[in-house]
């Protein structure tokens, strides 16, 4: 433990560890909601999911979708799942994909059968579920085995002195031992592309990411765009935070992906790492809720979120670890803050002591201590939706 | 270390970011750069709040603002070695 080399987790079918045990209860879609709800009342120890979307999408948008829920209820921190869709159809894509992994998976569709009647039969087959996994055991796990994502919000300047350097640093500490990271929020580079290019393990995943972040401008900005980001890039949080440009905000992110570590490949949203081992760049927004949930469904079982002002997210099935360099925050909404680096603009603490108590924190979380997102009961889950639907 | 009241990322910036609460306008303050724990001192014009930036040198409209030794947008508004920089004063150069 003092060494921080390694964690204790569940050890799933298909290899995976996972830092917590939840039995999901997973709408295909927003009408299915209700019923997963009821669900996860009626049986202790399951978790439902809803969320907003999954309904007449088609194309890319709809493989999104499918990609987003298969991934997450994939995720290891995912011990079995009920799954919960209005018609068999996609509810059965939904059921198989999840399946792939090994783990308990099983389906109900409510035409022809009515919220009663499912939610009885998928509440049996919860509590089955809850029998069967409540028990399992964590063994000790070498820190290869996590996957870390990170993502930060209501950023003001500090972010950029403190917490997302401690995030870089923890970056720069763990990868060569194997961990899993990712970094995304493909709007939220812009003012510091080329210095994220530069950070590519090759020229050809640099241009791939330059591509990636090419089309966002030209697809997403330059139609919708009115004399600027609208307001929305830099947040009325972050100018009240004191950071003023779009430039400033990029500059600051990117320190999350620390000194020395290369990307390695670039990823779609929800998509799984497939080159091994490193740091990956995933296209996202760069809304909390939208891209923490992109990442979980990547199969990311543990999330470093760094923040100035004090972004409160959470996610359902992956604790969110707050971190901030704002004492201002620390004093004024203490109970949100998981690592605590204002020591470091009091140069009381070097970054590299603050990337030790953030892995001190990631192995407490990762071994079951709950953040304080968990605690407060944040389980901000959205889908992200590419255009308007059928 | 006393504790600093600025921090400059990196030598060639033009701002710092004021890392305390309360700095009032005639206040002496502490400033450190990060990159080599260099020090100075710099007197501010205005009340400023935590995280908000602070110009060390004299600029004019125009001219380009240096922080984390990066182009972060241009000044437009004349400004003098210790104001407030803000949204006021400095805007993108992209939009």
């Amino acid at each position: 433990m003092s060494e921080l080399s390694s964690f204790w987790g569940y050890r799933r079918e298909n290899s995976r560890v996972g830092v917590r045990n939840y039995v999901a209860i997973l709408p295909v879609d927003d009408i299915s909601n209700a019923a997963c709800e009821a669900v996860a009342n009626n049986i202790k120890g399951t978790i439902a999911l809803p969320h907003a979307y999954g309904r007449l999408q088609f194309g890319e948008d709809l493989e999104l979708h499918f990609r987003t829920i298969i991934g997450t209820g994939a995720n290891p921190n995912v011990a079995a799942c009920v799954v919960i869709g209005i018609e068999p159809g996609w509810t059965k894509h939904i059921v198989d994909g999840i399946a792939a992994t090994g783990k308990p998976v099983v389906g109900f569709s409510i035409e022809q059968n009515g919220d009663i009647a499912t939610i009885a039969k998928a509440s049996h087959q919860a509590k089955e579920f809850v029998h069967l996994t409540s028990g399992h055991l964590r063994e000790e796990c070498d820190i290869s085995e996590l996957w870390v994502a990170a993502k930060c919000g209501e950023s003001d300047t500090t972010t950029g002195l403190a917490s997302c350097p401690a995030v870089g640093n923890m970056y720069d500490k763990w990868i060569p031992k194997g961990l899993y990271g990712c970094f995304s929020e493909t709007t939220e580079i812009t003012g510091a592309e080329h210095l994220c290019k530069a950070r590519a393990i090759s020229p050809e995943i640099g241009e791939k990411f330059m591509a990636t972040w090419q089309a966002y401008q030209d697809e997403v900005i330059e139609p919708f765009k009115t004399s600027d980001l609208s307001d929305s890039q830099p947040t009325k949080g972050n100018i009240l935070g004191g950071l003023t440009t779009i430039e400033e905000k990029a500059l600051g992110n990117l320190a999350k992906i620390g000194k020395d570590v290369k990307y390695i490949d670039v990823l779609e949203p929800a998509e799984a790492p497939k080159q091994g081992p490193g740091l990956y760049f995933m296209d996202t927004s760069s809304a909390a809720a939208e891209c923490n949930t992109l990442q979980a469904a990547a199969g990311y079982s543990v999330h470093c979120f760094p923040t100035g002002q004090g972004n409160i997210i959470g996610h359902p099935i992956m604790p969110v670890i707050k971190i901030t360099g704002n004492p201002r925050t620390v004093r004024t909404m203490g109970e949100h803050i998981d690592v605590d680096v204002s020591g470091v603009v009091r140069r009381e603490m070097t970054i590299s002591d603050a990337g030790d108590a953030l892995m001190e924190c990631i192995i407490r979380t990762a071994n079951g201590t709950m953040t304080c997102a968990e605690a407060l009961g944040h389980r901000e889950f959205v889908m992200t939706k590419l255009y308007r639907s059928a | 270390m006393k504790v600093p009241h600025l921090l400059v990322h990196n030598k060639t910036d033009n701002v710092g970011v004021v890392v305390v609460e309360g700095v009032e306008v005639g206040q002496a303050l502490f400033c450190v750069v990060t990159e080599d724990n260099s020090d100075f001192e710099i007197t501010t014009n205005h009340d400023i709040p935590i995280g908000h930036k602070v110009a060390l040198t004299d600029l004019k409209v125009g001219d380009t603002i240096i922080k984390y030794g990066e182009d972060i947008g241009k000044v437009v508004q004349d400004t003098s070695k210790g104001d407030h920089i803000h949204t006021h004063n400095l805007k993108t150069k992209r939009w």
